[in-house]
């Protein structure tokens, strides 16, 4: 392995969140089909789903399982990578604690899902169920006696299951969708290659390894010996080993810290953005380019919404106003931060001229020296053809790593301006080579 | 070769992800009871008796009521705590006070209690009191063989006389 770039082998991690939704398409198609064959019924339910022939039915079913499986596997590290990323807190505080509720919607939808086959480990599961909502004095008294044999188990309880089952999920997704609500541009399409790599894995897995069901639920037997999937229906086994009370604790106490984190690991934020009326024109450029939907127009005017704000500099270097060719003293930006703004960075540029070269770096990217940028995205192209007229013989441009941008779109939005497919475009009397996460700008 | 690089990165990564969901999406086998246990269940809902007996209105009460709320019978919402005991094998294994739900205290109770045994035979009584005062005013006693891995579930209904074993 030692041959492959590190980018490549951990390309997976950068794609977190949209293999998640690939998981859910993945399991929603398979799903219909199941739920097409399956049998809503306390009598046909466990033998409908005995009945799916095993070349097609059998590997959507196994297909199903280990897509919800692997789907929890996905949600651990997305929750995990972005932790360790500190990408929690100040601007991203919305898009972190939406996710939260996601966690307790996979889970019911997941642990719902084992109810329907009706077998010794939908037993296990819904007493396991009943038993802590009745810890917990939920208002769940009619469906735990059924689980708990007290009342007679009827279809339209059946009916129940399977309305949750879609229920669940519908109100998972729709709870996806407002988790990137606040994202410009959100990655909710994996790659390919990685989609197809996974549904591959998983296809290869049902067929090598096909999920049965237990023996039939037995009112009049504890379910032993259970073949466990440990992903999600592990706080089972942990109820068991604990107690209800504790378990609802620990839960509890869990959601409750994860919601709170952006706030108890609050940081100061840097200034936000901010509009400058006499220079704005309303183009929109700044709302289009904005990577956390922090720029809105109001009328024919940029406002920025000072809560979602990253002060990442992208809206400046969209913003046709920011061209160091003004003629004027103080260069001002129709948006711009007010601790890095354009006119200081012509001035760093204008100091740097005449050179052999001039080097604009994103300060996360790695390296030093050279003028500082919140993000690459903040570089008006112009200022890359100023320098070129105006003393250096070559201009660089460095960026974070691919897929690493620190704010998400920054590399993405200067590849586009440079290729002259964005505004506010790369004019075509300079040339530009890419080399990684470096761009060499010279003029034709 | 890049794109070659790619696959066998990808393969890398998948052929262990496989390999983990595989394997702890069944194994290791898990038990709720020893494999020398069997388990009983005590569970119901029950709405115990008022805690005060209904009270006939006098004339002059009446009057001084509404003449849409003029019932007969003044009857306290609040029901009796109920007070669930299992002895197994002469031994108590579960006395406990259920209060009724709700906020005015007029709702069921509802009662669960898991209690795994020694697979075997056993004596089991159930008795419950659901009225206020001492004693118990339902009981119910059976000696029963319990396998390994059996389940037995003692229920109550009113209308069925009082505990029913089910197994």
């Amino acid at each position: 392995m030692g041959t492959v770039p590190i980018y490549l082998v951990l390309a997976p991690w950068r794609h977190l969140g949209a293999l998640g939704f690939a998981l859910f398409w993945m399991l929603a198609a398979s799903g219909i089909y199941l739920y097409i064959r399956f049998d809503t019924s306390i009598a046909g339910a466990y033998d409908s789903i005995g009945a799916l022939e095993w070349w097609f039915g059998g590997v959507l079913r196994s297909l199903h399982r280990y897509a919800a499986d692997a789907f929890v596997v996905v949600l651990a590290l997305h929750i995990l990578r972005e932790l360790a990323a500190g990408r929690f807190r100040g601007f991203r505080a919305f898009t972190w604690i939406s996710g939260v509720p996601l966690v307790w919607l996979l889970y019911a939808s997941g642990i719902v899902g084992y109810w329907l086959v009706w077998d010794a480990r939908a037993q296990f599961s819904a007493q396991a169920t009943a038993e802590w909502m009745l810890a917990a004095g939920i208002g769940a008294e009619p469906m735990a006696r059924n689980f708990l044999g007290g009342e007679s188990i009827t279809d339209r309880l059946f009916s129940l299951f399977v309305f949750l089952h879609i229920g669940l999920p519908l109100a998972l997704l729709a709870g996806m969708w407002v988790h990137v609500q606040r994202l410009g541009r959100p990655a909710t399409v994996a790659p390919r290659a990685l989609a197809f790599g996974l549904l591959g894995m998983l296809l290869a897995l049902a067929l090598l390894h096909p999920v049965a069901s237990g023996a039939r639920w037995d009112p009049a037997a504890v379910p032993q010996g259970l073949q466990m999937d440990w992903f999600l229906l592990f706080v089972h086994p942990l109820m068991y080993a604990t107690s209800p009370a504790l378990l609802w604790w620990a839960v509890g106490g869990v959601t409750l810290a994860l919601a709170a984190l952006p706030y108890l690991a609050a940081r100061p934020r840097a200034p936000v953005a901010q509009v400058d009326p006499a220079n704005c024109n309303g183009c929109g450029r700044c709302v289009a380019d904005c990577p956390y939907e922090a720029v809105t127009l109001v009328g024919k005017r940029a406002l920025v919404v000072e809560a979602r704000c990253a002060a990442c500099g992208i809206c400046a270097g969209a913003c046709p106003s920011a061209t160091p060719f003004r003629s004027v003293a103080e260069l001002a930006s129709g948006i711009d931060l007010p601790d890095l703004t354009v006119h200081a960075l012509r001035e760093r540029m204008q100091q740097a001229l005449p050179a052999d070269e001039v080097v604009f770096r994103c300060e996360h990217a790695r390296g030093s020296g050279g003028i500082a940028l919140r993000c690459l995205a903040m570089l008006p192209p112009s200022f890359v053809e100023y320098a070129l007229r105006n003393g250096a013989r070559r201009v660089k441009a460095i960026g974070c790593r691919e897929g690493e941008c620190a704010w998400r779109t920054g590399l993405e939005l200067s590849a586009e301006r440079f290729a002259g497919a964005r505004e506010p475009h790369l004019r075509p009397t300079v040339t530009y080579a890419r080399h990684g996460d470096a761009y060499e700008f010279a003029l034709r | 070769m890049k794109r070659a690089l790619q696959i066998a990165a990808q393969l890398a990564l998948y052929v262990p992800l496989m390999a983990l969901i595989g394997y702890f999406s069944t194994e290791p086998r898990f038990s709720t009871l020893a494999p020398d246990e069997a388990l009983v269940r005590l569970s119901f809902i029950h709405a115990a008796e008022r805690k005060e007996p209904c009270r006939q209105r006098s004339p002059e009460e009446l009057a001084k009521l509404a003449p849409n709320m003029r019932a007969a019978l003044d009857c306290p919402r609040e029901r009796a705590v109920l007070l669930v005991e299992l002895e197994v094998d002469g031994q108590v294994a579960l006395r406990r006070e259920v209060p009724p739900s709700g906020v005015q205290r007029d709702g069921n109770a509802t009662v669960y209690h898991r209690l795994p045994l020694p697979a075997g035979r056993h004596r089991i009584v159930a008795r419950l009191r659901d009225r206020p005062g001492e004693g118990f005013n339902y009981e119910r006693e059976a000696t029963l063989e319990l396998a390994p891995g059996a389940a037995l579930l003692i229920d109550f209904s009113k209308g069925k006389g009082g505990f029913v074993f089910r197994s």
